[in-house]
């Protein structure tokens, strides 16, 4: 399989993604130009990704924009034809904003931008230790959407403590029922707040992110050819 | 005929609204009394061409319901002078 990772115009985290799946999972990877519109080279196996960052300065609201790039309309049709989309950040963001995930991300509750290691849980209960970075990352939906997430088993992130507990303490941003990532009901869909891109090298001293990366994007087969 | 249409863009009434908490701080601050509470939110200017203000308006409606608000966050009121 390979990765295209989208670049806007405000993307910051574009070369720390291609850098860890590139440099750190040996993957193929292909830097791709929100102005254009080809994904003809990518298969439904693939993978695109759109980065954190601060795409078109966070105007209007973030993500808001972006989602009308000439890029996000192929990027919409490859994940209607089953392709395989991935959000972190902002990305998590421009999926909300351009519908492919339900939901919005609201300014933190505490009205501070928040930089540092959380820990998060995925369903099967293993924990992670990753760097969360945003202003704008407090996960909000209605009742019903939420009920239908859980339903579905779409929330794959929750923020908790170091034991694995979900608690307020362990909340970054003020998060609904401490939703840190969710997918679409198709699972071809991902989008988290925290950066596991930012926690695949030795040398950072933090690889748990690998593990997040191969769960979410790789077969089974990739990602045991991995381990 | 070019219309000034004047979009009020707001936070949902049942979402905390962090930025209006901020400048309600201010405010205290200030030693201002009386005001109990803040909402921040935007107000987008539009000059719209259009046959008529109906049309103005539901032109307005058109760029607002697809980009100038979220409704899972937002609410907004449209008006022409």
């Amino acid at each position: 399989m390979k990765f295209g990772v989208v670049v806007f115009p405000g993307s910051n985290c574009d070369r720390d993604m291609f850098d860890a799946l590139s440099q750190d999972m040996n993957q193929e990877v292909i830097m791709l130009w929100h102005k254009d519109r080809d994904l003809s080279m990518f298969a439904k196996e693939d993978c695109i990704i759109l980065p954190g960052g601060f795409s078109y300065g966070d105007y209007l609201r973030c993500g808001a924009i972006a989602r009308f790039s000439p890029l996000m309309q192929s990027v919409i049709d490859f994940a209607h034809q089953g392709g395989k989309v991935f959000g972190v950040c902002n990305g998590f963001q421009i999926l909300c904003e351009s519908h492919l995930l339900p939901g919005a991300l609201l300014r933190n509750s505490h009205q501070k931008f928040v930089c540092k290691n959380v820990f998060l849980k995925d369903t099967d209960n293993n924990i992670f230790k990753i760097p969360v970075a945003h202003g704008e990352g407090r996960f909000y939906a209605d009742e019903k959407t939420l009920d239908d997430l859980e339903d579905g088993g779409q929330v794959i992130f929750r923020y908790c403590d170091e034991k694995g507990q979900v608690t307020d303490a362990s909340n970054p941003n003020g998060a609904i029922r401490n939703i840190a990532g969710i997918c679409n009901v198709n699972r071809n869909v991902f989008g988290m707040m925290p950066h596991p891109e930012r926690a695949t090298s030795e040398v950072l001293g933090n690889t748990d992110g690998r593990k997040i990366l191969k769960d979410l994007l790789m077969s089974e087969e990739l990602a045991n050819h991995l381990a | 005929m070019t219309y000034n249409v004047q979009v009020k863009v707001m936070p949902l009434k049942e979402l905390l609204d962090p930025q209006g908490k901020a400048v309600m701080g201010g405010l205290d601050n200030l030693g201002l009394k009386g005001i109990e509470d803040v909402r921040v939110g935007k107000n987008i200017s539009l000059q719209v061409n259009a046959g008529n203000e109906a049309e103005a308006k539901k032109l307005a409606e058109e760029a607002t319901k697809k980009l100038l608000a979220n409704p899972v966050m937002e609410y907004f009121e449209i008006a022409i002078n």
